[in-house]
């Protein structure tokens, strides 16, 4: 119990936080209140295949696999599938965190992760389809084509940036973060 | 509706694995609820600070921020304000539009747009768990320089 306590630390201190400024500003904190418990039913809503699917992954998918497709020296192959998995993601950015966790304990490459979560963020197919609706098909493929060779370039300046060994320190974090 | 994909597929993936193996697809199924359980003091943190920011911040007080003669104060504004937090595109493209409708400009809005999507400080925490201090700042720091050349691409292509 005094553990859960101590993890849940500072969301309970920010909780109460928001509840006193609720008393002191009605109105707003309401809707921040409100705000909130809408995001958060859509993410409960939306994480818990992204977490089996991850775990069933975990499980059966062998790390050789892995190393072929999107490992070291995969090359092209294994950037294109990187970024076709980020892509067909859904849901917000923290939720690709734990699944490129589960990638570097499969050996993937340093550069198709940071791919991934480029890919993740922004040129989500789903959400596409939803921006070229609601800004336009000028500023969402203007948006895309600008985004793929910026994700890889992105990917590749921060491999050179993060040295090997960091990049090391990262993989060992990653069976700790995950077990 | 983006989820039932997801769903679809995982229940397929579970049934497949319950056939192939019982213990397997407990023990996968531990891991899921763990790597969730890993996250969510960090993300319940995040969803109630998303809540307050967009509490406080209206679309007509935005909106005349950075609005089309709001030029590069207003382009490094929708800049910050993009890269507070990082908001799901289904939120962020339904009020980039209505931004845009209250009198925004493009440029303004495709860098709010990008860096809502790419750079995040209140994930940051979350991200340095998972990629080190080095990593999630030069990512987040990449991510909003180019959110710039993105703005700039779009205002000469849109306009």
């Amino acid at each position: 119990m005094k553990k859960v306590l101590i993890r849940y630390k500072g969301f309970l201190i920010l909780f109460i936080g928001m509840l006193i400024f609720t008393i002191i500003n009605y109105q707003i904190g309401m809707k921040a209140f409100g705000i909130t418990a809408n995001s958060l039913i859509e993410v409960l809503f939306l994480i818990p295949p992204i977490f089996i699917i991850l775990g069933l992954l975990d499980v059966w998918v062998p790390r050789e696999f892995m190393v072929k497709y999107m490992g070291e020296g995969s090359g092209v192959r294994g950037v294109i599938i990187s970024f076709i998995l980020g892509s067909a993601a859904a849901g917000p950015l923290y939720g690709a965190f734990p699944i490129a966790a589960v990638f570097m304990k499969k050996g993937v490459s340093f550069t198709n992760i940071l791919i991934f979560i480029g890919a993740w963020s922004t040129t989500k197919i789903p959400m596409f389809l939803f921006e070229v609706s609601s800004l336009g098909p000028k500023f969402a493929f203007t948006r895309l084509l600008i985004n793929i060779p910026g994700i890889i370039i992105i990917a590749f300046i921060l491999k050179r940036f993060v040295n090997k060994k960091e990049q090391k320190e990262i993989y060992i974090n990653a069976e700790d973060v995950d077990s | 509706m983006e989820g039932l994909f997801f769903y679809s597929l995982a229940v397929i993936l579970l049934i497949v694995s319950f056939i192939k193996s019982r213990s397997k697809t407990m023990t996968g199924l531990k891991k899921a609820w763990k790597a969730f359980e890993n996250i969510l003091p960090q993300l319940l943190i995040v969803l109630l600070i998303v809540g307050l920011i967009l509490a406080i911040l209206n679309t007509v007080l935005i909106s005349k921020l950075i609005g089309r003669e709001s030029g590069v104060v207003g382009i490094l504004l929708a800049a910050v304000f993009g890269s507070i937090t990082m908001i799901p595109g289904f939120v962020a493209f339904p009020t980039a539009a209505a931004l845009l409708d209250a009198g925004a400009g493009y440029t303004q809005i495709a860098v709010f747009v990008s860096t809502l999507m790419m750079v995040g400080i209140v994930t940051l925490p979350l991200e340095i768990k998972y990629f080190g201090v080095k990593t999630a700042i030069g990512r987040n720091v990449l991510a909003f320089l180019f959110s710039f050349i993105v703005a700039g691409i779009i205002g000469l292509v849109v306009y």
